[in-house]
């Protein structure tokens, strides 16, 4: 029921700009503080409106944490991880829907668990993978006795080792597997008629031929809205770069780097407190995350409210 | 170019039988129609042809060859779905190549043939639509014409026109006919609307619950129904149906209720005391002149047709409607004699519903046309 009445409308204009304010508000004084040096960012009371010194923090805060090799890393994984997210998630929903097997349900399900699985639920067991990925092979291998086999027959032992510490595909493929892409997909694909497959298959159209010509292009906008979804995510990831990369001069991600400007007894040890540099670099990274939203917003609004059949 | 030979299949889902046992031979360059009420199996049957369904058990031979095991694609058939099912992303005229496309014919080719075969459906000037951009005519054209361009051996439709308006459709069905006249090949149609069946069919094929209950051409069909589960389904308005008893020494049968309705004597012979459902069509009955014999019933209403009027009676409290084209103002109640032929009265076993005289009637018309030719 929608009702218009004066007060109404004043109330919830109300409730709508103090939504503004709580929202921007943050983001409002993280600019300012930006904008002045450190003396003023760091005596009370709080600045409210913007200072000259924008341009020469954020040269400061680049050439301090070498910004430029740690954006294009970041860049780098988060385009690894949405393509690889995107491929996973539409192979997966295209198995679970179009084929009719067996393990059909089993492999819905244990997509479905892994929704409860983050990965800061299991980054333990996902760091001892990362450290050394065939382990589990090997594992499987002393256990069957296949090491055994292999050390009396080569006369070495058998040893399997692919260790991912360090590297981008450390910081991407664990991040890979995901459950809500796959849902996202399968809602899409289930939406599609059945006529539509035997059509294809009437024209001679085989699965893979189906899934590039016909289903791929017509999932173009829920591409889109994932691709946003997961770049933000996967740009913002702070928790497992800064397990598995020791050598972060040439595999830092943006976040872990912002960390280190942030002012703690172990940044500053007990220096200066450089806020106007740890939020000049805030105000860095948000960019690209914002480009990338506001270039995908259309497509992106679509594939979320919308089939578009 | 083929013909179609099907050999007592079924089709079970799961332990649920929905295709009981079909047979039907459908003669290279014929037009077939299926025809039964929504659910009886006609599309799953349609669907075995094509190959979108496996056949649980029975044999399906296209052009000699016997198809089971076949994939869609080999099988040489096209098909046109009753939502169209176009590919929404593509235009007219990536819809209507792309089974060529998958083919691997070059895109001059493919070019020149998409529009060759657009032109002849009169979508020329739509190639580069969208399906969303276009009427529902327009749409169950570029169907046609993404069957047409493969030149198929066999053309299969599944309801094909019954999401289109009534004039819209009309105009289909004759479009089809006439592009299967041109193409001369192999069509079998499935439709629940029986003057879509009759206006388009050489033969149709009558199913009811997943058997065939009649194969016949749509006169053989109308003039002779096998069964009364036929009988009542062709023809509009319904056919009549009374109960009654033969008795074969007075070549006649006495409606129950009292009236007593003269028929042929091969009708009557040897079936003395058979209860029976006699069937009587609106259209064969007609008003009686004055002095003239025929059947009593009671005036109910009339619903005018312009050209002709619908008369309801009531026969003991048994319906029977008749269609004249004498315009005859009658009161609520009233006696009416009306006049039937013995020619016009059919009559269905009343515990078997199987006609007791189509199969002699068809054998003679069957021997009579193959006299002809
Ligand atoms: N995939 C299926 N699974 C189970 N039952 C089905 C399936 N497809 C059709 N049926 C059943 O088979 C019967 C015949 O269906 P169908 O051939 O589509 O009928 P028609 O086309 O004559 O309306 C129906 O009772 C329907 O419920
Ligand atoms: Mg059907």
């Amino acid at each position: 029921m929608i009702e218009r009445t004066p007060v109404l409308n004043v109330l919830t204009h109300v409730i709508l700009l103090s939504g503004l304010v709580l929202l921007m508000g943050p983001l409002w004084i993280a600019f300012v503080a930006a904008t002045h040096d450190m003396r003023t960012v760091n005596s009370p009371p709080v600045e409210l409106w913007p200072g000259p010194y924008l341009f020469d923090n954020i040269r400061e805060a680049w050439a301090i944490s070498d910004f430029g090799r740690k954006f294009l890393n970041t860049f780098y994984v988060s385009v690894g991880v949405v393509a690889g997210k995107i491929v996973i998630a539409c192979i997966t929903a295209f198995s679970i829907v179009f084929f009719n097997y067996r393990g059909r349900m089993v492999v819905f399900w244990l997509v479905f668990i892994t929704l409860m699985l983050p990965l800061e639920v299991r980054i333990v067991p996902t760091y001892a993978v990362a450290a050394n990925a065939l382990q589990p092979f090997q594992f499987i291998a002393d256990w069957t006795g296949i090491s055994w086999l292999w050390a009396q027959i080569t006369g070495g032992a058998l040893s399997m080792e692919w260790n991912l510490l360090n590297s981008y595909t450390g910081l991407i493929l664990p991040l890979v597997a995901t459950a809500t892409g796959t849902f996202l997909y399968r809602q899409f694909f289930m939406t599609i008629p059945d006529e539509l497959v035997e059509a294809a298959r009437m024209d001679g159209a085989g699965p893979v031929r189906f899934l590039i010509d016909v289903l791929i292009p017509l999932s173009r906008t829920n591409m889109a809205a994932l691709a946003t979804i997961m770049f933000v995510y996967s740009w913002n990831q702070y928790l497992w770069p800064i397990l598995i990369i020791t050598d972060r001069a040439n595999y830092g991600m943006v976040a872990v780097e912002l960390r280190t400007l942030i002012p703690n007894q172990l940044t500053t040890g007990g220096g200066a407190p450089t806020w106007h540099l740890a939020m000049a670099a805030t105000l860095l990274i948000m960019i690209p995350p914002i480009l990338v939203v506001i270039f995908m917003q259309r497509w992106f609004v679509r594939g979320l409210i919308n089939t578009d059949k | 170019m083929a013909d179609i030979s099907i050999r007592d299949v079924r089709k079970a889902y799961g332990k649920d039988e929905v295709v009981h046992g079909v047979s039907l031979d459908i003669r290279n360059g014929e037009f077939v129609v299926i025809l039964g009420p929504s659910g009886c199996g006609k599309s799953t049957l349609l669907r075995m042809i094509a190959g979108l369904e496996a056949i649980t058990s029975g044999e399906i031979a296209i052009a000699g060859k016997v198809v089971n095991e076949l994939e869609p694609r080999h099988r040489g058939c096209a098909m046109v779905f009753q939502n169209y099912a176009l590919y929404p992303h593509m235009s007219v005229a990536d819809n209507i190549g792309y089974a060529l496309k998958v083919a691997g014919m070059n895109k001059a080719d493919r070019l020149e043939k998409v529009t060759r075969v657009a032109g002849s459906v009169g979508l020329g000037e739509f190639l580069d639509r969208k399906p969303g951009q276009l009427s529902g005519g327009q749409r169950q054209r570029v169907a046609m014409a993404r069957a047409i361009i493969r030149e198929p051996k066999v053309f299969l439709f599944d309801e094909p026109l019954s999401n289109l308006d009534a004039k819209l459709r009309t105009q289909m069905r004759h479009e089809i006919r006439r592009i299967h006249n041109r193409i001369k090949a192999t069509s079998v149609f499935v439709t629940h609307d029986q003057h879509e069946g009759m206006t388009l069919a050489d033969r149709m094929v009558i199913m009811n619950k997943g058997t065939i209950e009649q194969v016949g051409t749509p006169e053989d069909v109308y003039l002779h129904p096998a069964s009364t589960y036929v009988a009542g389904f062709i023809g509009s308005p319904a056919m009549n149906f009374l109960s009654g008893r033969i008795t074969e020494a007075q070549r006649a049968v006495l409606i129950d209720g009292g009236a007593r309705l003269a028929i042929t004597p091969e009708a009557a012979r040897g079936h003395d005391g058979l209860r029976v459902q006699v069937g009587l069509r609106p259209e064969q009955i007609g008003l009686a002149q004055p002095g003239q014999p025929g059947m009593t019933a009671a005036f109910d209403f009339a619903e005018e047709l312009g050209s002709a009027r619908l008369y309801h009676f009531l026969h003991d409290g048994q319906p029977v409607t008749v269609h004249s084209d004498q315009k005859v103002d009658f009161t609520v109640g009233q006696d009416v004699t009306l006049a039937i032929p013995e020619a016009s009265v059919h009559l269905f076993d009343a515990t078997t519903t199987r006609s007791l005289t189509a199969d002699t009637a068809l054998q003679a018309r069957a021997a009579a046309r193959l006299h002809v030719a």
